[in-house]
């Protein structure tokens, strides 16, 4: 207990859930504060910045459809993200296991001679597959060498961003695409279907919130959940009840790997419809999900939410290129700020803060 | 009131912390050449009164003085400085430096290790108190004892008037012990004051001349040894009287349910930590493991319930290998309940099974049933006397004794063949210990193979039937208990053959 001026401070055990909302609400708006500087310092009045971001995100039925948009990969990848920080795998891969998921889909809708309704499905198959893989190879480092994971996966990311060049320069370069790096257009059977007037390619909306409950289900309901979260707690006490930790790391790396992949199967046949420039499929959205994962604190379900409010930082970061003529990369200054804000007020969560002036002694 | 002959005078200090009052209000004098034993039960506050002195951290209410004037003690230089030098109960040393290099450490002088001067009163004061050890030795090679010793010198050295042990005893052999009740006499005799800490009532009573006695942060008296007696410090010291005996039926050996064979082991750090190891615990016995700490105990512990593989020998559980994954239910009370023993995240009922999530009437099919698992949480909860009764209380929260009660009920749920405890009452009150001695003869005498491993010797013979002593990864020494005669015991500890 410490006194500063007429507050007392006192330290808690358990962080209630109505601090934890107030503290990740004050990181928020802190957060707006210091990005509401930069906009200052770029010449645009930080009040008319987000007066016009909030009329254009939250009160257009266009520009809320396209934070929908955006949210959908930071959905499918937090939730992934949700289950491989739960289970001790700090994977900041996702950006690489999504652009692999692009990958094997492009390579099923382009070159697999399958039949019309067979198609999507096994793209998000595939998707799903190649990003699990991809995040296979850290967690075995991890698991069998005691290579640290978020060095490889962060580093793998970069390997998937020059396979991707690499294959559209090369390779899967379309015949149609006349010296542009990308490849052909996918077959309208490899498409997925969109909300009339709007980017939002419903399928993977609805795959995502699925994938979401499921997620929340399977930690909190189910034999295979429970050692995840024991693990996750305690790896000491995982080790002691003789838990199969090993399995357990690998199975949250395998479902956080496949749910990035499906978000970049969800990229290429939703939005795209071929594979093209690694930073033209992916916005960061792999780096983003982190932040989606680390404010839902570890509910899948939480995720939803998070998602959506990081897709309307996306939605607001084109506001800013189109109403003000800002660069579009305003929205890593946006990210960064946010994550730097909730990293830092993580320890107020455990203090309390009452009013008691000193009274005067007789 | 302050006595003007006094050497330190706390008045009514108190200190909380979230949640407990950790110091409520204490009162007590430490006078020169006096040695002042602090007694209570863990949790009764005698840690946190010596990091006041120490100062770790400031008292939130009442005044400390030193020799009559008032002082505020901001860190562990200025304890230094005043003259109050704390043995700490694990000695802080670098291991890979010599005893000479981690003394230097300690001096406030010069940039280079001002070894020279130092090795003569170095020299000086092992003469006179009798201690014997090289400073040239790395500390890697010594003993816990040895380590304390230099810790001690450590202080001397600094100009320590007043000494404090926090629980010295609990990492020495019974003559370890003795060596440091005659070093401590000298050193009354030389007018130094000693702060002794301790929860064992015989060693408070040998070598304290004046007792302070700690219940939950309040000080409930101080006598003068001559006027001390054992009953009367005990119930102090709980709050009612307490029973030192523990009624045991006569054990019925059965078949063996533990075998190890020339069991050889590495500890993590691939160094060998059990070599040769040949044990045998049978049906309706329990067997009392005794050593100095780090003797090999923990691998054994984890070769027997199948956390470690162990390089050569024979294991058997009931005929199985421990390790595999259709062996029977072998009950661990681990070592450092904390630490392995819970998922402190998950609540109460979560955390009873553990070991059982995945089996009937917890599981149906892939689903974890919740009814289920919360109502056996409330039958446990309530058959221990868990507090708070509350199932979803996370396990963090709950108390030592409250913990490890959880742990039991998990443990010794379904009856298990072996039961495995690793110092199973360390850190509990009286009633919480007496509650597990009862469990584990119980137990026993229901049939159950009980190893109990403890470095409290105390409780090793007062519990087992037989009694074996680890010591150097090896097992030195079996007697049953009835014959067994503390005076070999700690020598088998010591590792001096007999």
């Amino acid at each position: 207990m410490r006194r500063i001026g007429p507050f007392l401070v006192e330290k808690d055990l358990v962080a209630p859930p109505g601090r934890v909302l107030a503290v990740s609400t004050a990181a928020l708006l802190l957060a707006f504060l210091v990005a509401g500087l930069v906009f200052w310092a770029y010449g645009v009045s930080p009040w008319a910045a987000y007066r016009t971001i909030f009329v254009e995100t939250l009160l257009s039925p266009s520009g809320f459809a396209e934070g929908v948009r955006r949210a959908i990969p930071l959905l499918l990848a937090g939730v992934g993200l949700v289950l491989a920080f739960r289970g001790q795998f700090w994977n900041i891969g996702a950006e690489g296991q999504l652009l692999l998921g692009a990958v094997a889909a492009a390579g099923v809708a382009l070159f697999a001679p399958l039949p019309g309704p067979l198609k999507l499905p096994a793209m998000f198959l595939a998707g799903f597959v190649a990003g699990g893989l991809w995040a296979a190879v850290p967690a075995l480092l991890k698991l069998r060498l005691g290579v640290n994971d978020v060095l490889t996966t962060l580093m793998l990311n970069y390997v998937a961003v020059y396979l991707v060049e690499w294959l559209i320069h090369g390779p899967w370069r379309g015949r149609t695409a006349f010296g542009f790096a990308y490849t052909d257009r996918f077959p309208d059977t490899a498409m997925l279907p969109l909300l009339p007037g709007t980017y939002v390619h419903w399928p993977t909306l609805l795959l995502a919130l699925g994938l979401a409950w499921l997620a929340w289900f399977v930690l909190a309901r189910t034999v295979w959940g429970y050692p995840v979260r024991v693990t996750g707690d305690n790896p000491e006490a995982a080790r002691y009840a003789r838990m199969p930790v090993f399995w357990v790391v690998f199975g949250v790396a395998l479902a956080s790997g496949g749910l990035a992949g499906l978000a970049g199967v969800g990229e290429v046949a939703g939005v795209h419809g071929r594979l093209l420039g690694a930073y033209q499929i992916s916005l960061g959205y792999g780096y983003t999900a982190i932040i989606v994962a680390w404010l839902a604190r570890g509910n899948p379900l939480g995720a939803v939410l998070t998602a959506l409010f990081m897709g309307l930082v996306f939605a607001s970061g084109d506001v800013m290129k189109i109403a003000l003529q800002m660069p579009f990369r305003v929205t890593d200054v946006f990210n960064g700020l946010i994550l730097f804000f909730l990293i830092s007020t993580e320890r107020l969560l455990y203090y309390r803060v009452r009013w008691a002036p000193a009274r005067k002694e007789h | 009131m302050t006595e003007p002959n006094a050497l330190l005078t706390l008045k009514n200090v108190t200190k909380r912390f979230p949640g407990v009052v950790a110091v409520d209000g204490v009162s007590l004098e430490v006078r020169p050449g006096e040695v002042h034993a602090l007694l209570g039960e863990n949790g009764a506050g005698k840690t946190t009164l010596v990091s006041l002195l120490y100062g770790l951290y400031p008292p939130d209410e009442g005044e400390i003085f030193w020799q009559g004037r008032p002082v505020r003690i901001r860190s562990p230089q200025e304890a230094i400085r005043l003259g109050i030098g704390l043995v700490p109960q694990h000695p802080l040393l670098v291991r890979a430096h010599t005893v000479l290099e981690n003394l230097a450490l300690g001096m406030p002088r010069g940039f280079l290790f001002p070894t020279r001067g130092l090795e003569a009163r170095i020299a000086e004061l092992t003469r006179h108190y009798g201690f014997r050890f090289d400073p040239h030795a790395p500390v890697w090679q010594l003993s816990e004892g040895e380590k304390q010793r230099v810790e001690i010198v450590r202080a001397l050295l600094q100009g320590a008037r007043l000494l404090v042990l926090d629980e010295p005893t609990s990492v020495l052999t019974p003559q370890e012990a003795r060596e440091l009740f005659k070093v401590i006499r000298r050193m009354r005799a030389e007018g130094e004051a000693v702060i002794f800490i301790s929860h064992k009532l015989d060693e408070v009573l040998e070598v304290a001349d004046r007792i302070t006695v700690l219940r939950k942060g309040r000080r409930v008296g101080t006598i003068a040894r001559e006027e001390a007696d054992k009953a009367e410090l005990a119930r102090m010291m709980v709050g009612r009287q307490v029973s030192f005996e523990r009624r045991k039926p006569p054990a019925r050996p059965g078949e063996a349910v533990l075998e190890l064979a020339e069991v050889h082991a590495a500890s993590d750090r691939g160094l060998p930590a059990l070599r040769g190891v040949n044990l045998r615990v049978r049906a309706g016995e329990i067997l009392g493991l005794a050593g100095v700490a780090g003797s090999g105990q923990r691998e054994l512990v984890e070769v027997v319930t199948g956390l470690r593989r162990p390089e050569r020998g024979e294991v058997r559980v009931l005929g199985r290998a421990p390790w595999s994954r259709r062996r029977g239910r072998i009950a661990h009370i681990p070592e450092d309940r904390r630490r392995q023993g819970m998922a402190g995240g998950l609540d109460l009922a979560e955390n009873l099974i553990l070991h059982d999530y995945a089996r009937a009437p917890f599981a149906r099919g892939p689903l974890i049933d919740r009814r289920a698992v919360y109502a056996f949480a409330r039958e446990q909860i309530a058959r221990y006397r868990i507090d708070p009764p509350d199932p979803h209380t996370p396990a963090r929260l709950l108390s030592g004794g409250n913990l490890q009660k959880l742990i039991l009920a998990r443990e010794l749920h379904g009856a298990p063949p072996l039961i495995v405890a690793v110092h199973p009452t360390y850190g509990l009150d009286v009633g919480a210990t007496e509650l597990v001695h009862e469990l584990l003869i119980e137990r026993s005498r229901a049939g159950a193979a009980v190893l109990l491993v403890s470095e409290d010797l105390d409780e090793v013979l007062a519990l087992a039937d037989r009694v074996a002593v680890i010591q150097g990864g090896r097992i030195v020494g079996e007697v049953p208990a009835e014959a067994a005669d503390r005076e070999r015991i700690g020598l088998w500890m010591a590792g001096v053959e007999a």
